[in-house]
């Protein structure tokens, strides 16, 4: 398989074929495939350990895989040739614990990647900056440290922050999962908003109510593998493994 | 009485407990300077000082005087004992700051090389690191063409400078790594390649935190100055010794003398040690 293959829009934008990964001794995931089209919205529920954060670690290459392929816009991702820098300017990330860099303002934080590694024009960029702070209704904040917000503000930030990059694909590690339940509401309204826009978006969530409305796909994995998948409905009303009935048992 | 079973008594120990727990988030022993301590110089050196222009007959000098007259010699020495450590210091910053980076590197050479420096120079005494400085640097360098004489001083500044890299290099990697992983993976994330990670994000936060250990080891070292006198270089404590010799060897002058060149030495540590203690409170504060 070429590393680079001419994408086209009816391809799927993520292919996860069959991706085994371990660390050390440790089995994480064992046989994991997955198809993602341009636009979908595609939520990964399961129990603690069962490799789902591993698993959008994975597709940005910031963990490698031990076999099997991941393939972004046609690019495979564990392709030793291929330039990470490269990917992960189209892939963008946000992470559980927000990650900003605390010695940065907002709008700081928003405007780094786009300047150090695009190498883009500053008044641009800070213009788009803006407006993306804007977007996540954190007008105001600009100047305000990490330290200084709370942690829904931040978790805005920081999605703020992937955007500024201009990513095809966005993933969402457990973002609300460090949130009081109040804030959890304003950080999944700006997710649902980048939904509609077209944004494909990968969530690893825990927010069923949200996943319901939002999600295009459900996956549901287990110790390693994808136990059962399906449209929301389908996935809510008629679960058919036991394994995915007990889960959404203890959760609903 | 409901009887202990601790082997020492119990306000003993728990000074013990907070002074191990402020050490080791300063990340080295602390001078343990109190005021109480130069109260309790300043009290030796009256007391001393009284003691010998007792002994003195009305033809001598009085203690007094002769401390005063050789003030301004005495006192160039210690100018020069605290230029050999800003220089030793700066120095030993640059390339310890290098070394510690080189210990995270990506290539094992480096990282192997790098940690085997930094263990062999932090493990060794310093007065051996000063004699080695001392009779194996030569006595003069040629550069391009110019002959640069090394006097004493700069073999001995030199030999105080490889203890001081060795232990920022730790400071320094000790920084680094207590810096949260979720900022490499979320600058990572973002396309940040390692060097604009390192210089951009993780640096900058570790400035703060490397505060603390590295002022306390500027103390030490000032502190270390001192024994460039037993390489014979004309610092402030050879000096002493000449001055006391030149006094006739009077015997009832060197508690005076040595008292009196302490309480310099605590003067200028003493606010260090201080300010460093309130510096390591404000950060512990924030993280």
């Amino acid at each position: 398989m070429t590393a680079t293959q001419a994408w086209t829009t009816d391809q799927p934008i993520v292919r996860i074929a069959d991706v085994y990964q371990a660390f050390g001794a440790v089995e994480v995931l064992m046989g994991v495939s997955l198809n993602v089209m341009k636009g979908e919205v595609i939520c990964i529920i399961g129990p603690s350990g069962s490799g789902k954060s591993t698993l959008l670690r994975c597709i940005n290459a910031l963990v490698p895989i031990n076999k099997g392929s991941i393939q972004v816009e046609g690019q495979e991702v564990h392709d030793p040739k291929l330039d990470k820098l490269e990917l992960r300017k189209k892939v963008g990330m946000v992470f559980q614990q927000y990650n900003l860099f605390p010695h940065k303002t907002a709008v700081q934080n928003v405007m780094m990647a786009p300047i150090t590694v695009l190498k883009q024009d500053k008044t641009e960029v800070e213009a788009r900056a803006y407006a993306l702070l804007k977007k996540v209704r954190l007008e105001g904040k600009e100047h305000s440290y990490p330290g200084e917000l709370s942690g829904g503000q931040q978790q805005r930030v920081a999605i703020a922050r992937s955007l500024a990059m201009n990513p095809d694909v966005m993933l969402f590690d457990e973002v609300t999962a460090a949130l009081d339940p109040e804030t959890v509401k304003e950080v999944l309204v700006t997710i649902r908003e980048l939904a509609e826009e077209g944004m494909t978006c990968l969530l690893v969530t825990h927010e069923m109510g949200f996943a319901r409305e939002v999600a295009d796909h459900m996956y549901f994995t287990d110790r390693g593998v994808i136990v059962e998948h399906g449209s929301p409905k389908e996935f809510f009303a008629n679960p058919k493994d036991p394994r995915t009935k007990e889960f959404l048992g203890q959760i609903l | 009485m409901s009887g202990t079973d601790l082997p020492v008594l119990l306000p003993a120990a728990q000074q013990l407990a907070e002074r191990t727990r402020r050490e080791r988030e300063v990340g080295g022993p602390i001078p343990r300077l109190q005021a109480r301590h130069g109260v309790w110089l300043a009290v030796i050196l009256v007391f001393s000082a009284g003691a010998a222009g007792a002994q003195a007959g009305a033809e001598q000098e009085s203690v007094l005087s002769i401390m005063l007259k050789w003030t301004p010699l005495l006192l160039k020495g210690f100018v020069f004992n605290l230029a050999i450590s800003f220089l030793a210091m700066a120095g030993g910053t640059i390339v310890g700051a290098l070394l510690g980076i080189w210990q995270i590197s990506l290539l094992p050479p480096v990282r192997a090389g790098s940690w085997l420096v930094t263990q062999f120079f932090r493990n060794a005494p310093w007065l051996v690191l000063l004699f080695f400085c001392m009779f194996l640097l030569p006595f003069q360098v040629q550069i391009f063409g110019y002959v640069i004489p090394l006097p004493d001083w700069i073999k001995a500044t030199f030999g105080l400078a490889l203890p001081v890299m060795a232990n920022v290099s730790e400071i320094v990697r000790g920084a680094i790594q207590s810096i949260p992983s979720g900022q490499w993976e979320s600058s990572e994330s973002l396309a940040f390649n390692r060097r604009q990670t390192l210089w951009q994000i993780i640096m900058p936060q570790c400035i703060k935190r490397m505060l603390p250990p590295w002022m306390n080891l500027y103390a030490i070292l000032t502190m270390a100055t001192v024994l460039a006198s037993v390489v014979g270089v004309s610092e402030v404590m050879t000096l002493t010794g000449q001055v006391l010799s030149a006094e006739g060897g009077r015997t009832d002058l060197l508690v005076p003398f040595y008292s009196y060149i302490l309480l310099w030495f605590f003067i200028y540590c003493y606010p260090i040690a201080r300010w460093t203690v309130r510096l390591e409170r404000h950060f512990a504060v924030k993280t």
